[in-house]
C-alpha cells in the first residue's frame, strides 16, 4: 500500500510539471543549451557546453546581462541522440521568456530542426556544421551556419595539401583517404572531395567508420595497405581519439593527417600522448585563454565562485571550450543587433533572426569585446548564411595547439553549384519560394 | 462486485464472439478511446505530441508488431530496427516519387514493403530456430542499415544521405511536417493505432492467432494435426513486418520528420521493442501498449521529475535516469517475469472476488 501510494504521488508529481513550469515571469534572454555530458560524445559535449554556458554567464556577472537584460540558459542533456534532441527542443523552446536561437551541436538534430526553425519562428546557429547548404540564406531563412561550412573546409584543407605538396599542380596522382563517422556529420565533405578530386586529379577513398567509433581496426588495416600519402578525418567523440591511436600505431606520418575542426581538440590527442605530436586539424579561432574574455571568466566566474562547473578551472582555454565561447559570442552579438533593430529590449526568435543575419563582428569588434585576434571577422547577409567560410590548419606539439597556417579561401567554383543544387532540390521537395536579396 | 462474470448468459454465438465478453470491459475500452482521442487533444501542444504521445502508439504499434512474431507465434527477432528502416525508407521513396499519393497510401504501400522484405528474412526462419533465428534476423538488422548507408537511390541522392520529410496530406488534412497541427499528427496516428490493435486483437483470437500458438507452443504437435508451420510462420513474419513497417514510416514522417538509417533505426531500436514486449508481456495485445508505455514515458517522466521538480542537473539526472530506468526493468521482472500485462491479468482476477476474497 505504501509502496503504491507513493508511486501514484511521483506519477501526479510528473503530470503536473510540465503544466506548473509555465507560470509568467519577467522578461529574460532565454537560451537553450542542448548539451551532452553523457554518452560516447561526452569528451567533446562537455567542454563546448561549458564555454557556451560561461560566456553568457560571465556577460550575466560582468555586465549583469545583454544591455541590462539577464541571460537565462535552459539546459537539456541530447546524449547527442535526435530523438532525446527533439524531446529537448520542444520542453525548452517555450522554457522562460521563449528560447531565442538553438545551438544543437549535432548535424542530426539540426536536420531535425530545420523544419521546425520556420514553423516556431526561431532561429537555428548551427556553428560550422549541419546542413552545409543552408548557407544560401535565400532558401534556409531560419538557418545560419557561419563562419564556414563543411564543403568550405574540405576545399581548405585540400588547399593546405597542394601548398605542402608544392602547388595544385602536384596534387595529380597522390591519394587522399576521407575516414568518417557513418552519418549524415561524416558524409557531408564527400561529394566536395569527389569534385575536387575530379578537378585536381588526386584519388580519393571515403572509409566508413561506425557509431561510436571505438571499433577501427577493419579501417586501418586498409589505409595500410593503400599507403595514401594524406588522411583526412571527419570524427566526433571516442572516435576521433581512437583513430589518432590507430594511426600512431601503424606509424603513419601526424603531419600528414588532418581533422575536421571537430576533430583537433585536447581530448583527441592526450590519450596518444607525444606520439599525435604533428597532428593537424582545421580551425577558426585561436586556442589557448590568453584573452581578456577568458580572464573576465576566470575572474567572474571561477574565482568568484559562481562558475556553473567549477572542476572546469584548469581547461578553460581548450579548443572546444573556446569553439563553444565563440558561439556564445557570436549569439550575444546578434541579440545586441536585435535589440538595436527593433528597439526593445524584450526580443523574440524572429526578431533574433533578424539580428543573425544583420550580424557583423570585425576585428575592432572583436577588441572591445576583450578577443581581439581571437577569430576572424564574420558578415552575415540576407543571401550569405555562410559568412567567410575561410579556414586555417592548426598543429598539435604535444602540448597544446596552435595555428600553423594562414586562412584558406575555399574553392567556390566548385563548391557554390553543390550549394545551389542542394538548397533548391531542398526548396523544392518542400515548396518553399526563395528569397529575393 | 463491480467487475465479474457472473450473471452473463450468452444466448448466441454473436456474443459468445464478442471481442471483449465483460461490459466493464467493454466500458471500460470505450472510455479509454473517448479520453483518447477527445479529452487528450484538449491539452495537446508540440511537447505532448511529439515528445510524449507521439512516440508512445508509434512503439506501441511496433511493439504490436515484434509481439504477434515473438509473443504469439514464437519467433525471435532482432531485426526490428531494420524494419523499422524499411518501413521509413519506403515511405520516403513513395512520397517523393508519388506527389499525389495520399498519407495513408504511402503506409500501406510501406507497410506492404517491408512485409515482403520480412517474408524474404522468414524464409530461413523453417530450417533455422530459437538463437540461431536471433542470428539471422540480427543479420538482416545489420544488412539493411549497411543498404541503406550505401545505396544512394534510397535517399534520393542527398549530399548527407540523410531523409527529410515533405509536406503530405491524408485525406485532406496535413499530417507530415511541423507546420501540421499537433492535434491533427496526433489524432492521425492515434486512429492507425487503434484501428491495427483491434485487426491484432481480432487476428490472434481467430484462425491465424490460433496456429501461430501452435506453433509457438509445440511446432512438431501443430503440425501433426494439420498446421503447415511453414506458412504460418511466413505469414507471421509477414505481418509482424507489415506493422512494424508502418511504425517506420511514422517515426520517419509524422514524428520525427527527417531519419537517418543508423541513427535513427540502429540496433538499439531492435533491443528498444524487444525489452517493451518483455517488460509489457509477451503475447499480449495490452502487453505491448503497457511496455511501450514503461519504456518511452519512463525517461521522460523521471528526467521531468529529477530536474523540474528536484532542481538537479540535467548530467546528474540523466545518470540517474539510466541507472533507475535499469533497475526498474530488472524490479519488474522479478516480481512479474510475465510482464505487465500479467499483473493486469492479476488485478482483474482480485477484482472479480472482491470484495470477499476468501
Amino acid at each position: 500500500m505504501k509502496l503504491r501510494n507513493w508511486i501514484l504521488a511521483a506519477a501526479a508529481a510528473v503530470v503536473a510539471l510540465p503544466l506548473a513550469a509555465g507560470s509568467a515571469r519577467a522578461y529574460e534572454l532565454t537560451i537553450p543549451s542542448m548539451d551532452y555530458r553523457t554518452g560516447p560524445y561526452a569528451p567533446n559535449g562537455i567542454p563546448f557546453a561549458n564555454g557556451w554556458t560561461d560566456y553568457f554567464t560571465m556577460l550575466n556577472e560582468r555586465d549583469g546581462g545583454i544591455n541590462g537584460v539577464k541571460i537565462k540558459m535552459v539546459p537539456c542533456e541530447t546524449a547527442y541522440n535526435t530523438k532525446k534532441g527533439v524531446e529537448c527542443y520542444e520542453k525548452t523552446k517555450k522554457a522562460g521568456s521563449g528560447a531565442l536561437v538553438y545551438q544543437p551541436l549535432s548535424t542530426g538534430i539540426t536536420y531535425q530542426l530545420i523544419p521546425k526553425a520556420s514553423v516556431d519562428k526561431i532561429p537555428i546557429h548551427s556553428m560550422g556544421y549541419g546542413r552545409t547548404s543552408a548557407a544560401n540564406g535565400k532558401v534556409f531563412k531560419w538557418v545560419f551556419n557561419f563562419p564556414a561550412t563543411y564543403w568550405s573546409q574540405a576545399s581548405a584543407l585540400v588547399k593546405y595539401i597542394g601548398e605542402k605538396e608544392g602547388g595544385m599542380d602536384k596534387l595529380k596522382g597522390k591519394k587522399i583517404h576521407l575516414v568518417y563517422h557513418n552519418s549524415a556529420y561524416g558524409k557531408e565533405p564527400i561529394r566536395t572531395l569527389e569534385k575536387l578530386s575530379e578537378k585536381h586529379g588526386f584519388a580519393f577513398k571515403a572509409l566508413a567508420v561506425d557509431h561510436p567509433g571505438q571499433e577501427q581496426k577493419a579501417t586501418w588495416l586498409k589505409i595500410r595497405r593503400d599507403k595514401p600519402d594524406w588522411i583526412l578525418l571527419w570524427g566526433w567523440g571516442v572516435m576521433n581519439q581512437v583513430a589518432i591511436k590507430e594511426a600512431v600505431s601503424i606509424r603513419f606520418p601526424m603531419d600528414r593527417f588532418i581533422g575536421v575542426w571537430w576533430s583537433g581538440s585536447e581530448n583527441d590527442v592526450k590519450p596518444s600522448g607525444m606520439a599525435a605530436k604533428g597532428y593537424l586539424s582545421g580551425a577558426f579561432h585561436q586556442p589557448g585563454k590568453n584573452f581578456q574574455a577568458h580572464r573576465d571568466i576566470l575572474k567572474y566566474l571561477y574565482d568568484a565562485g559562481k562558475a556553473p562547473h567549477p572542476d572546469f578551472k584548469d581547461r578553460v582555454g581548450e579548443v572546444l571550450y573556446n569553439r563553444g565561447l565563440v558561439a556564445a559570442m557570436w549569439n550575444s552579438e546578434a541579440i545586441r543587433n536585435a535589440m538595436k533593430i527593433h528597439g526593445t529590449k524584450e526580443i523574440t526568435g524572429a526578431m533574433m533572426r533578424d539580428g543573425l543575419e544583420a550580424l557583423d563582428v570585425d576585428e575592432a569588434r572583436l577588441k572591445e569585446l576583450g578577443l581581439g585576434g581571437f577569430t576572424i571577422p564574420v558578415k552575415i547577409t540576407c543571401a550569405n548564411h555562410e559568412g567567410p567560410g575561410i579556414v586555417a590548419v592548426q598543429q598539435w606539439d604535444g602540448k597544446k595547439w596552435s595555428i600553423v597556417s594562414k586562412f584558406y579561401e575555399p574553392d567556390m567554383a566548385v563548391i557554390q553549384p553543390l550549394i545551389d543544387e542542394d538548397s533548391m532540390k531542398y526548396a523544392k521537395e518542400n515548396n518553399i519560394t526563395p528569397r529575393t536579396c | 462486485m463491480l467487475y465479474r462474470e457472473s450473471g452473463l448468459f450468452k444466448t448466441s454465438y454473436a456474443a459468445d464472439q464478442v471481442i471483449f465478453p465483460i461490459p466493464q470491459d467493454r466500458w471500460g475500452i470505450l472510455a479509454i478511446l473517448a479520453i483518447a482521442f477527445v479529452g487528450v487533444p484538449l491539452i495537446m501542444d508540440d511537447y505532448w505530441a511529439n515528445a510524449v504521445f507521439i512516440p508512445f502508439l508509434i512503439y506501441s504499434l511496433a511493439a504490436l508488431g515484434l509481439n504477434i512474431l515473438t509473443g504469439y507465434c514464437g519467433q525471435l527477432s532482432l531485426g526490428t530496427g531494420g524494419f523499422l528502416a524499411v518501413g521509413g525508407y519506403s515511405s520516403y521513396k513513395l512520397m517523393t516519387s508519388f506527389p499525389e499519393l495520399d498519407m495513408l497510401l504511402v503506409l500501406g504501400g510501406a507497410g506492404a514493403t517491408t512485409a515482403l522484405v520480412g517474408l524474404l528474412f522468414g524464409l530461413p526462419c523453417l530450417r533455422i530456430k530459437g538463437f540461431y533465428l536471433v542470428v539471422a534476423t540480427l543479420a538482416a538488422q545489420f544488412f539493411i542499415i549497411w543498404l541503406f548507408y550505401k545505396v544512394p537511390w534510397f535517399y534520393n541522392y542527398n549530399a548527407t544521405g540523410q531523409i527529410s520529410v515533405v509536406p503530405r496530406e491524408a485525406l485532406g488534412f496535413l499530417v507530415t511536417t511541423q507546420r501540421a497541427d499537433p492535434v491533427v499528427r496526433y489524432l492521425f496516428v492515434l486512429s492507425i493505432v487503434v484501428v491495427f490493435a483491434l485487426a491484432a486483437k481480432n487476428m490472434v483470437r481467430g484462425r491465424f492467432g490460433r496456429m501461430w500458438m501452435a506453433i509457438r507452443d509445440m511446432d512438431i504437435a501443430a503440425e501433426l494435426i494439420g498446421i503447415r508451420p511453414y506458412m504460418m510462420k511466413l505469414t507471421a513474419f509477414a505481418v509482424s513486418s507489415f506493422y512494424i513497417g508502418v511504425a517506420g514510416a511514422l517515426i520517419f514522417a509524422v514524428w520525427l520528420g527527417a531519419a537517418e538509417s543508423g541513427e535513427t533505426y540502429g540496433i538499439d531500436e531492435s533491443f528498444l521493442v524487444l525489452f517493451m514486449i518483455i517488460v509489457g508481456g509477451l503475447g499480449s495485445v495490452l502487453g505491448s501498449f503497457l511496455g511501450a508505455a514503461f519504456i518511452v514515458l519512463m525517461p521522460i517522466g523521471l528526467k521531468n521529475l529529477l530536474v523540474d521538480g528536484f532542481g538537479m542537473t540535467a548530467v546528474l539526472a540523466k545518470h540517474i535516469e539510466i541507472t533507475a530506468f535499469g533497475v526498474l526493468i530488472i524490479f519488474f521482472l522479478i516480481v512479474e517475469p510475465h510482464g505487465l500485462a500479467r499483473l493486469w491479468q492479476i488485478i482483474k482476477e482480485k477484482l472479480r472476488l472482491w470484495p470477499y476474497p476468501h
